[in-house]
């Protein structure tokens, strides 16, 4: 057992931290990112390309470079402290995720490799209207059979919807299973609308009206396994990039205690303020810790513990984002609530990333429902 | 990165779980696992049956009884024993003074005490609070002066857990009145039965005698009993503190009652003549059970990684998190046994005879009693300053 990170790691960490850390360490260049189409810095997706960060979950003969979730992890935390706006989450390891699951060996070199080298912008969409975090679809409507297929519904929101290439989609099929799809950018029949969300990020509205749509992996058979698997693998990253955004909030909020002067003294003369700093760190390090684990369990691949640890995560990180989202904000006063202030954006991107794949009480009511199966949780194994 | 245990740590996992689960009284472990309250033989028992397979005092000095083991396993040690229902051993002796007399003591002193201490020969009370001086321990004001080879010992102890069972009593006592409150203190054994000292029980919420009141008049104890230097006794007290709070986070012993709870919730319906839908099948209670056990998750892994990321033995500062948490959620589960008892958990003075299952008749009690984990060990608002002071420089 061992929670370090060993010299490779650390070595990305750093390149990582050094290449988008740098990128936004002022955060007015966040600010202006999200300010313009597409929401984020194509230059440095080109570079993160180069450094092979967008194929590092993917296997080298489809172009990635073969590491794993805990790289991956590491990639998310170093979004999550500065906030980077790259859709690294929802197009590398959710949209390419869906792709390494289900996609045929042709479809997984070609995809995945151009997806890895920066060239083409992956999106999963699956979210449909009227559902909540489903691992099935039911809006979208695929006809069809062999390669010729359509797709006809709606789906919203989807993460970078409108300026992706090639558009990953689940939709249902005949047999009431739910099916996987790629549809190219400029297919006849899809319309995409796309605005940008409260945190900066971006999202559309993507309709199909008898879009020509090839299946990924074999055509009809069902693939929800698959998207439940890229589902949880999001999911953990998630947890990571949630942590690096809690930390940075920890770490400013006890800056400005230290820092910001009221009554001729600093605020970290207050009790009731340090007290609730304390409780900060508390929730941070427990949530660490199960997002930390959590990513071990999924590198060691069995599909039973990582669903159970992906809520896992799910659950302590929600419930920590919540709490040190509000808390940074409450402890800064109004300072916070600026757009100009990052502190704020901070707590905005976690609600986001909180309701992306599935918040605290989603994950609870699963992980309730299975309570009585066990007696006590063992996390080694 | 890696989750597994090396196979040397499983295999001691295992050799920890075999010896616990086959060597202890069974008797013993039976009442830990009905939460019933042990008697002083039973404790005594259980450590000398620890004791003679080495298991008592793993983390002294390995010259006094000590196995030189890693963080982790002391962790895997300490998890196993409350896992099976081990009672650990009595805290005022391994934790505590035993330590202080290892690493402060004379050769004398060692000798003579050690090996009864970590056998349960002697037990050790402790004496630290006084009524003025709670978590502002340093402002005790119970003295000792020098006359001759003796010290004179005035004053008054409280909170002294099991002090009915004492033989010898460790005490922070004020050597010099003159200086800084914390420069005036020294750390004194005083055998129980010199005259002048008297032992009072004090009743508690829960119905038991659990704690006591010790009051020293005109003791006279030898000055050989002085440990380490005098007026050193704040640093020798503050090195038995930050070990008390690395040991305090019970999460195996809550993990288990949490696990219990769950077969408790099963044992009761939902609806009148049952139907087979039990308060396990209601969504709040499960909820509410499922929360608790990833919030213990979240505390183990936790404590995994301070053990592991801790140097030479001296407590990570994080471990205020462990004492912190790990007391709220003790507490939370003992509140939810209340809860699921319902108005079964009213009938605390039933006796067997009762029809009443004895986990729901004692639930309240333990409830009770529970309230004083987030209080001794230094409160959860002492943990809290230290996170905010040491951790965040605040």
């Amino acid at each position: 057992m061992d929670f370090t990170y060993d010299e490779e790691q650390l070595a990305l960490r750093d390149a990582v931290r050094g290449l988008v850390g740098r990128s936004y360490s002022d955060f007015e260049r966040r600010r202006r990112a999200v300010a313009e189409e597409p929401g984020f810095d194509e230059k440095l997706w080109t570079r993160l390309a180069e450094m092979g960060v967008l194929g590092l979950p993917f296997a080298e003969k489809n172009g990635g470079m073969g590491a794993g979730p805990v790289e991956v992890g590491i990639v998310a935390q170093e979004i999550g402290r500065v906030l980077a706006p790259e859709p690294f989450l929802t197009s590398v390891v959710l949209a390419g995720g869906v792709v390494a699951a289900a996609g045929t060996e042709e479809q997984r070199s070609e995809l995945l490799e151009a997806l890895a080298s920066g060239e083409s912008l992956l999106a999963f969409a699956h979210a449909e209207p009227g559902t909540r975090w489903s691992s099935a679809a039911s809006v979208v409507v695929a006809a069809g059979s062999g390669e010729a297929w359509t797709l006809t519904g709606v789906k919203e929101p989807v993460p970078h919807g409108a300026r992706a290439d090639q558009l990953v989609v689940s939709a249902l099929l005949e047999s009431g299973d739910t099916g996987l799809f790629l549809v190219a950018g400029d297919a006849d029949g899809l319309t995409r609308t796309g605005y940008s969300t409260y945190d900066g990020g971006r999202a559309a509205r993507v309709a199909f009206e008898t879009t020509p749509a090839v299946p990924l992996g074999e055509a009809g058979a069902d693939q929800g396994a698959a998207v439940s698997r890229a589902l949880e693998g999001a999911r953990v990253a998630a947890a990571n990039e949630a942590i690096g955004a809690m930390q940075f909030q920890l770490d400013a909020t006890s800056d400005y205690l230290k820092t910001r002067k009221q009554f001729g003294v600093p605020l970290k003369t207050f009790q009731a303020l340090t007290f609730r700093a304390a409780d900060m760190y508390v929730s941070l390090e427990l949530a660490t810790s199960v997002a930390v684990w959590a990513t071990m369990v999924l590198a060691s691949g069995n599909p039973e513990e990582v669903t159970d640890a992906a809520a896992r995560a799910g659950l302590q990180v929600s419930r920590a984002g919540r709490h040190i989202g509000q808390e940074a904000i409450q402890l800064h006063g109004g300072i916070a609530m600026t757009a100009e202030y990052s502190v704020g954006s901070y707590t905005s991107h976690l609600t986001a990333l909180d309701h992306l794949l599935g918040d605290g009480q989603f994950h609870l009511s699963a992980l309730a429902a299975v309570v009585g199966d066990h007696d006590e949780v063992d996390p080694l194994p | 990165m890696q989750l597994e245990l090396s196979p040397e740590d499983a295999a001691f996992r295992d050799e920890m779980r075999t010896f616990f689960t086959t060597q202890v009284s069974q008797d013993i472990r039976d009442a830990v696992a009905e939460r019933r309250e042990l008697t002083k033989e039973q404790i005594v028992e259980s450590q000398q049956t620890l004791n003679a397979a080495g298991l008592a005092v793993p983390h002294w000095p390995e010259e006094w009884g000590g196995r030189g083991w890693t963080p982790l396993r002391r962790h895997i040690w300490h998890e196993e024993m409350q896992l099976a229902c081990v009672p650990p051993p009595l805290a005022f002796n391994a934790s505590m003074v035993g330590p202080v007399i290892a690493a402060f003591g004379t050769r004398e002193q060692k000798e003579r005490f050690l090996p009864k201490t970590a056998n349960l020969d002697i037990w050790w009370s402790q004496g630290f609070s006084e009524p003025e001086s709670g978590s502002d321990l340093a402002s005790l004001r119970t003295t000792a002066v020098r006359d001759g080879d003796e010290f004179v010992v005035n004053g008054q102890k409280t909170w002294t857990t099991l002090g009915q069972h004492g033989d010898w009593i460790f005490n922070l006592v004020r050597t010099d009145p003159e200086v800084k409150k914390q420069a005036g203190i020294s750390f004194l054994l005083i055998d129980m039965t010199t005259p002048g000292v008297t032992v009072r029980p004090i009743e508690l919420i829960d119905g038991g005698h659990e704690v006591n009141e010790v009051w020293f008049e005109d003791v006279r104890v030898p000055a050989e009993n002085l440990v380490g230097e005098l007026n050193k006794g704040w640093d020798y007290a503050k090195f038995l503190l930050g070990n008390e709070r690395v040991g305090v986070a019970p999460v195996g012993a809550t993990k288990r009652v949490l696990a219990q709870a769950k077969d408790y919730a099963r044992s009761v319906s939902q609806i009148p003549g049952g139907g087979g839908v039990t308060l396990l099948d209601d969504p709040l209670t499960a909820a509410r059970i499922a929360e608790l056990e990833n919030e213990l998750l979240a505390l183990e892994l936790t404590a995994l990684r301070v053990v592991a990321h801790s140097a030479d033995g001296k407590p990570h500062p994080a471990s205020s998190v462990l004492k912190l948490k790990g007391t709220e959620l003790q507490q939370a589960v003992s509140e939810l046994v209340v809860d699921l008892a319902g108005p079964a958990s009213l009938a605390s003075g039933a006796g067997d005879d009762s029809d009443l299952a004895g986990w729901a008749r004692r639930s309240t009690p333990v409830y009770l009693n529970l309230r004083k984990a987030s209080i001794y060990g230094g409160s959860n608002e002492v943990q809290r300053q230290i996170i905010s002071k040491t951790i965040l420089g605040l």
